[in-house]
């Protein structure tokens, strides 16, 4: 039996919320990066999903530039931690106040 | 068949990207968080885009989650995580996650059973890697170009972010 593209799309919307839920509770800088990642992964199935339905390429290939923005954001974001910690000793979210005081 | 295959790598993927977001130690999180890579990869393959399912391996589970623990074992943060913050916090990003997916859900249900009739059988033109390279490198080129520029300076970016400090040289060189 062949799978409704509409299963994809409601786990994709599954996985999206779980990586909200870590993006909004961790404290850890790298487990909020691994939370968004679960997020574009998430966009990336239900994009996938939507070219299987209408049989075209665009979904995939929007897929393919999110992959590669995936990749630069990860680089810069973890040379931004890299530089935090250098300074802070610490990539605690909670603890990067500078502009609070 | 095809349905065995989806259910079992979508539960994979949920249990998976569930310990992604709540193990303590990030460490572990990234190494499920490459269990769910894979799991969506084989649902790319299911969906008849297996050049999709290679780059997700490829670039992600070779390369991004490399970088992670890269950072993580140079960073050296183990388990140093704060207190997590206050209940009531906790509570509203659960609701609103809950919240948020659930109406996603909903949305996708109800325009797939909407007049749209249901999707076609799996054609060869769209698992095809001709007919999607012939579709990025022609009406997508422009678009290709610009993300080879925006890797280009995050590299830059990164490079400069990431490098030490040069240290401050004493006035007086004798």
């Amino acid at each position: 039996m062949s799978v409704p593209v509409s299963w994809y799309l409601a786990l994709s919307a599954v996985l999206f919320g779980i990586g909200a839920i870590g993006a909004l509770t961790r404290r850890n800088g790298i487990s909020i990066f691994l939370s968004i990642e679960v997020m574009l992964n998430a966009a990336n199935l239900s994009l996938a999903a939507y070219a299987r339905q209408f049989g075209e390429h665009t979904g995939q290939v929007i897929v393919f530039f999110v992959l590669a923005v995936a990749a630069a954001e990860a680089a810069v974001g973890l040379a931004l931690f890299i530089g935090v910690f250098r300074g802070r000793r610490t990539i605690d979210v909670n603890r990067m106040n500078l502009m609070q005081h | 068949m095809e349905l065995a295959i989806f259910i079992l790598f979508a539960g994979l993927a949920l249990v998976s990207s569930i310990v992604v977001v709540t193990h303590k130690n990030p460490v572990y999180a990234t190494l499920s968080l490459v269990l769910t890579l894979f799991s969506v990869a084989v649902l790319f393959v299911l969906l008849g885009a297996p050049f999709l399912a290679a780059l997700q391996i490829l670039i992600y589970a070779g390369a991004i989650l490399v970088l992670f623990l890269f950072v993580l074992m140079l960073l050296n943060v183990g388990r140093q995580e704060g207190p997590s913050g206050h209940r009531v916090q906790l509570f509203t990003a659960l609701l609103g996650g809950v919240a948020f997916a659930a109406m996603l859900v909903l949305l996708f249900w109800r325009q797939q059973g909407g007049p749209r009739p249901p999707a076609a059988p799996l054609s060869a033109q769209l698992v095809s890697l001709t007919a999607l390279a012939q579709e990025l490198f022609g009406r997508y080129l422009l678009q290709f170009e610009i993300v080879g520029l925006l890797l280009l300076v995050a590299v830059v970016g990164a490079t400069v972010l990431a490098r030490r400090p040069p240290p401050r040289e004493p006035e007086a060189e004798p």
